[in-house]
């Protein structure tokens, strides 16, 4: 089912995850992230899926109350992300996030590629600046952009604002990146345009993406996680769960049975 | 069901629109008629504070007219109507207020960023909230009590520049305080959680983004806060200004180096609102003249000063959409 040649880049173990009133989101999780792949999470509403991809980035500890058990181990250095010692920070400088809604501060588009660069003390403007084209040529929007960098980026349409986000989670060289439903506030032009994007971007980059678009996670992933109530349902490569999946529950909601 | 529905329980008469459409337009037309009644009310509420208010400032423009020359402003109080002037009373609520607002804002904003963005929220952080709405609210003459308590005595700062502008700094700060959380409240999530996704700290989120994107709320508060101030009488009086005052106080511009002097934070004191105060309470009608032109001054710089706010909020918040 799959390669034993491709090495990991992340592991979750028995992942578990409760929110602060409680609520048990994540039921013990386990699953590989493959490196240089793009690994879809799909499921219906609430079946914790963005939960889980917020567990990556620690983007639950901003809130008080949340809790993990379990591990998120990253490879090569074997260290559990989740793990009280490590800085929640440290783990969101390593793994970058593209957001549902595009995102973009109400700074020039320049400064808003720049801002992981500056978060990180990079005064050198020749290094800023080469890493800022380099992020927005890796997001196909430097052509759009290269004249008018000191424009808001407020001024741009959605489509171009969301690959703006993807320019600035790109700009810090992440060893992962995660999409949380990137293209649901995109009209199908925009859409199109991201999907390209991440493809170009696989085999560069670990990628790690919810969607409810069931054809976005047939046509861009390499593998795809069925998730069901805070469960792992089903996981393997996007070919055979697509196809020929094992259990009848990820059948009826991949058909639009279910979900 | 839908058909149950239609025989049960709405009345006949909806069945058709079309069918009974001069009884509908009269039906509408009864309903509009609220409307009207409203928007009367409503109008004459409006223009019962609004008349109010300009009837009293054209009234002190007319009654101050005489008054209105540059000489009204660089004449000193005087025994005679006719040549007294405001000079030390607006260069008295220029510093004052210069006192009160280095004071308010940082502190002001430094307590709202705390509260919003670093205090745990637990139920001490839920007293203090309650407690600094209601602060708004205390009397200004407490805050004069509070401040010849506590700076004139207690600090033995005496009746001075300083004494004044921390008490009306003191006066603001929940107004400083309050509009500030709000404007930090504005802040969608988003935006904070794409900060703290690149790897910035805190810190870094509050000094680069919450603090600059929460500008024009907190110049808001501030002026609104300051034009309050600039008005305030009863704080003032308490810690004892000075009514009758013929000097300035010493520079806080120097010609030798340091080129700066802060022995008028020490200095006596009287600012616009006593000034008027003190001439409304004489019994020479000249006097009242320069009553109601201070009066209509201080109408004008507190209107321009909401206006700057206005504008100032407009022109920050242009650039910025959510």
């Amino acid at each position: 089912m799959v390669t034993t040649s491709t090495p990991l880049k992340a592991e979750s173990k028995n992942l578990n995850f409760y929110y602060s009133n409680g609520h048990q989101a994540l039921k013990s999780v386990n699953m590989p992230i493959y490196e240089n792949k793009i690994t879809a999470l799909i499921g219906p509403s609430g079946c914790g899926k963005s939960t889980f991809l917020r567990c990556f980035n620690r983007m639950h500890d901003l809130y008080p109350g949340n809790k993990y058990e379990g591990q998120i181990v990253m490879h090569p250095d074997n260290t559990n992300i989740l793990a009280a010692g490590v800085d929640p920070i440290e783990v969101r400088m390593r793994i970058s996030m593209v957001f549902q809604k595009p995102n973009p501060f109400p700074k020039t588009i320049f400064e808003n590629v720049a801002y992981g660069l500056r978060v990180r003390d990079e005064k050198n403007k020749r290094v800023v600046a080469d890493k800022v084209e380099e992020a927005l040529k890796g997001a196909s929007l430097w052509n759009e952009v290269k004249d008018r960098l000191d424009d808001l980026a407020f001024n741009l349409s959605g489509g171009q604002q969301q690959r703006l986000c993807i320019a600035r989670a790109l700009a810090t060289d992440p060893e992962i990146m995660l999409f949380d439903e990137p293209t649901s506030a995109l009209d199908p032009i925009a859409t199109a345009n991201i999907e390209e994007l991440m493809d170009e971007l696989r085999g560069k980059l670990t990628i790690l993406v919810v969607t409810h678009n069931m054809q976005q996670a047939a046509r861009i992933s390499d593998y795809t996680a069925y998730m069901y109530l805070g469960e792992m349902m089903e996981y393997g490569d996007t070919d055979t769960i697509f196809t020929r999946p094992v259990r009848k529950e990820t059948e009826d909601y991949i058909t639009g049975k279910f979900g | 069901m839908a058909q149950q529905d239609s025989q049960g329980t709405s009345p006949p008469a909806h069945a058709s629109t079309l069918g009974n459409l001069t009884a509908v337009r009269e039906m509408i037309q009864r309903h509009k008629r609220s409307d009207i009644v409203f928007a009367s009310i409503g109008l004459l509420a409006l223009m019962l504070g609004l008349l109010t208010l300009l009837t009293l400032f054209i009234d002190l423009v007319m009654d101050g007219y005489p008054r209105f020359n540059l000489q009204f402003f660089s004449d000193y109080p005087s025994r005679r109507a006719g040549s007294a002037g405001l000079l030390s009373a607006w260069v008295g609520s220029v510093l004052v207020m210069s006192i009160t607002f280095l004071t308010a804002v940082p502190v002001g904003v430094g307590a709202a960023v705390y509260l919003e963005e670093y205090a745990p929220k637990n139920w001490f952080s839920d007293l203090i909230e309650i407690n600094v709405s209601n602060l708004a609210g205390v009397p200004s003459i407490i805050y004069g009590l509070l401040a010849l308590g506590l700076f004139v005595y207690g600090l033995g700062l005496g009746q001075s520049i300083v004494t004044a502008g921390l008490t009306l700094g003191l006066l603001i700060l929940p107004i400083v305080i309050v509009s500030t959380r709000e404007a930090i409240r504005g802040i969608p999530v988003a935006i904070r959680e794409a900060a703290y996704a690149v790897g910035a700290t805190k810190w870094q989120v509050v000094s680069d983004h919450v603090v600059k994107y929460s500008q024009g709320g907190i110049l808001t508060g501030v002026i609104i806060g300051m034009s309050r101030a600039i008005g305030e009488t009863a704080p003032i009086i308490t810690i004892g200004a000075l009514t009758f005052i013929a000097f300035l106080p010493p520079s806080p511009i120097t010609e030798v180096a340091p080129y700066l002097n802060f022995e008028w934070l020490s200095s006596g004191f009287t600012v616009l609102p006593i000034q008027m105060f003190n001439w409304l309470s004489r019994p020479d009608h000249a006097f009242h003249t320069n009553a109601a032109a201070t009066g209509a001054i201080i109408i004008v710089v507190t209107l321009l000063m909401n206006g700057t706010a206005i504008y100032l909020r407009y022109q920050i918040r242009k650039n910025i959409k959510w």
